[in-house]
């Protein structure tokens, strides 16, 4: 690959999904673009590049930028974020919600370990009268596809998952451990660009966005935050990383005890 | 200084699990099998075992069993560290009284993280 072949896939990984792609790592660029020329059936990265600029062929344009998205997930990532969210948050929304569903929102939500975290605490101990829908976002089909299959390696099973819930929610598959169905039947799964129109979702009472921002560049980021402030309920937490240079700026308020969680209103609100 | 006693019969794994339980904070002290481990507990009773499951002499079940009924013998955190992978043998090591379960081949993020969630880390 050239330098300038990097600059133009750089430049299309912001354009399409507002990532922050660096075209100087070059080892980086081309291991995760290999396989994609491999599967496109090209014989060199320089190929599918040139297949890209001429072709445009979205399915292509897809599966070369979403191989430059960097996952980075575990199961109950920052625990002392689900332990808050499920004691405190879900309760809490449940009770001001009287009656209707709580909507929990994963967005970017790769393999799905973020999601299958809830959906497992759910299944464990469904809260009291609570109603609790899952839903889980991500740009990159193929992770998608990952996710829903709830199959994961033995690596990705001892990444934050402890052996009491290994064995309880999952079975084996050859070398592979499979998530049970009714852990898996909780979510509803759905592509979504960060940087697209994210209204036609609907609302939410708390959104999840983790290890996510970071990877943006900063108008996509700004759009991205503008997509998930709007898609909360109005009382609803957003829980992003911790630090969060903007937060403030776009209005939004700690919340006491819950680790990168942002409200719109007075902090106090939700702890309480 | 909280103690780990490492419990595995192949020296490559104990030096290697050593260096990372060294660097959680731990002073380390090492088995080669579940008799030679119990000698251990009963002079000094670690706060976390890394426990081996086949080993000469003594397996780790075994090696388990009879910790639990030593005095103190309750209070380490037991973790598990095999290259059994079948959750019917995962469970049976929970059963009998392991904290945790790390499956081989294993890694320092792993075992931080396994240590965490025994609540020994």
């Amino acid at each position: 690959m050239t330098p300038r072949e990097r600059e133009f896939v750089a430049r299309l990984c912001a354009e399409r999904a507002g990532l922050r792609v660096d075209p100087h790592k070059a080892y980086l660029i081309d291991s995760r673009l290999a396989p994609v020329a491999r599967r496109e059936g090209f014989s060199s990265i320089s190929e599918l590049v040139q297949a890209l600029k001429e072709r445009q062929e979205e399915s292509q344009v897809w599966a070369a930028v979403e191989a430059m998205t960097l996952p980075d997930t575990a199961f109950f990532r920052d625990p002392e974020v689900f332990e808050q969210l499920w004691s405190d948050l879900v309760p809490a929304l449940a009770r001001r919600a009287s009656g209707s569903p709580v909507r929990i929102w994963s967005a970017g939500c790769a393999s799905g370990q973020e999601v299958y975290s809830l959906a497992m605490r759910l299944e464990e101990a469904a809260p009291t009268n609570v109603r609790v829908e899952l839903f889980a976002s991500d740009l990159s089909d193929r992770l998608l596809e990952k996710a829903q299959s709830g199959l994961y390696s033995q690596f990705e099973v001892q990444r934050g998952l402890s052996a009491r819930r290994l064995v309880r929610h999952f079975e084996k598959r050859d070398e592979m451990f499979l998530l049970s169905r009714q852990v898996r039947q909780h979510v509803r799964w759905r592509r979504v660009n960060l940087i697209e129109d994210v209204s036609r979702l609907g609302r939410f009472d708390i959104v999840l966005c983790r290890h996510v921002l970071s990877s943006l560049t900063a108008p996509a980021r700004a759009r991205a935050m503008e997509g998930l402030v709007g898609a909360l309920q109005p009382g609803g937490v957003l829980v992003l990383d911790r630090q969060v240079s903007e937060a403030a700026a776009m209005g939004l308020t700690p919340v006491a005890g819950l680790p990168g969680g942002y409200g719109l209103e007075a902090a106090e609100r939700v702890a309480a | 200084m909280k103690t780990c006693l490492v419990v595995d019969d192949s020296r490559v794994i104990r030096k290697v699990a050593r260096r990372i339980v060294e660097d959680l904070g731990f002073e380390v002290a090492e088995a080669a099998d579940g008799m030679e481990a119990l000698a251990w507990c009963h002079a000094a009773m670690p706060d976390a075992v890394l426990l081996d499951w086949h080993m000469p002499m003594m397996g780790g079940i075994e090696f388990l069993r009879r910790l639990r009924l030593e005095p103190g013998g309750a209070n380490p955190k037991v973790i598990f560290c095999s290259v059994e992978n079948d959750l019917e043998r995962i469970r049976e090591a929970l059963d009998c009284g392991a904290d945790e379960y790390i499956m081989k081949p294993f890694d320092g993020e792993i075992v931080a993280e396994k240590f965490a969630l025994a609540g020994v880390a």
